[in-house]
């Protein structure tokens, strides 16, 4: 299997809004203004049973994208909180969508989201979809999309999950802009 | 500070101080100790994890004219991170990684590289890197 290549390119990551974490520092995920929005780039994954599955699927839910990995530390404490969001907020218009950056891939994959009950669609990302975001320098990387498919959180490292929950919740309530015509970045042309 | 700045700071370099040169005889065994060290802030799981997801430390010798034998990896500490919740056998600052060597009664005469790579995973209190491999090498003078 390819080696997934981590690369970072700042200039993205920053038009995205990213809000990093340096070491020992704290930081809370707060919802961009509306007109701050960029739309998520879209994307076309592999789930386990082999069925692609793109961003743009989601048009019309809040959608929290989760980069991580089996070896992350942080991201294991997030995934029951996303798994609870899921069960929490799916009937309201919500998805949960976790993009796996191991370079070991499924067989790495299948038994951890076994053995950790995750309830939320898990695909395999590739480099394209990690330079789409900017490169995917650490995980936990968790983006907040809006039902119009713009980006209205962005945070690296372990969050709270309060934050998260008050970003869903304010997003949830919130009416689509343009419900029923989300675009996404790569469909627009 | 601007993100992109921070971002720049995040992804943690584990760096191996340069091995003076080895000079071993045909037919005995040699200990060369790596000195490696990781910036303030960040640690790397030990050779053995506390959690079976988790990616040891690993120094694989590839190349050269001597027979790699035991490793003596870092023992590391225990510590508790706000993201786990059991303490992690892991390595910060600097630490030493030995290696036995036997040098071969054939080795060839002479000054030659024994390389290899060394394998890391780190991660800070929040947030966690990808896995790295390093290529590390040392000059051996056989006699």
């Amino acid at each position: 299997m390819a080696i997934l290549r981590w690369t970072l390119t700042v200039s993205v990551a920053v038009a995205l809004g990213v809000t990093a974490c340096a070491p020992q520092k704290s930081t809370t995920t707060t919802l961009k203004d509306e007109k701050e929005r960029k739309q998520a780039p879209n994307f076309a994954l592999k789930d386990s049973h082999g069925k692609t599955v793109k961003l743009s699927d989601f048009k019309g839910k809040v959608v929290l994208l989760d980069f991580w990995a089996t070896w992350c530390g942080p991201c294991q404490i997030e995934i029951p909180w996303f798994a609870e969001f899921q069960r929490k907020y799916k009937d309201r218009g919500f998805e949960v969508v976790g993009i796996s950056m191991d370079d070991d891939g499924w067989k790495v994959i299948n038994p951890f989201v076994k053995d950790k009950k995750i309830n939320y669609r898990i695909l395999l990302g590739d480099d394209q979809t990690g330079s789409l975001y900017g490169g995917v320098d650490a995980l936990p990387m968790t983006l907040v999309i809006d039902r119009d498919g713009r980006i209205a959180s962005v945070h690296v490292g372990l969050a709270s999950k309060g934050d998260f929950a008050d970003a869903i919740e304010k997003l949830l309530e919130a009416p689509a802009t343009h419900a029923g015509k989300r675009t996404h970045r790569s469909d627009e042309s | 500070m601007l993100a992109s700045a921070l971002i720049a700071q995040m992804s943690p370099s584990l760096t191996v101080a340069p091995v003076a040169t080895i000079k071993a005889a045909k037919g005995t065994d040699t200990t060369v100790t790596l000195k490696a060290s990781l910036p303030p802030g960040f640690h790397a799981n030990t050779n053995k994890p506390t959690e079976a997801y988790l990616i040891p430390l690993t120094l694989k010798w590839t190349g050269g004219p001597l027979e790699a034998g035991a490793i003596a990896y870092p023992k590391g500490t225990m510590e508790k991170y706000s993201f786990s919740e059991t303490a992690l056998s892991v390595v910060s600052g600097e630490f030493s990684i030995s290696t036995k060597f036997k040098v071969p009664a054939g080795a060839p005469t002479g000054a030659a590289a024994e390389s290899g790579t060394l394998r890391y995973q780190a991660c800070n209190d929040k947030a966690c890197f990808p896995p790295k491999t390093l290529n590390v090498s040392f000059t051996v003078t056989v006699e």
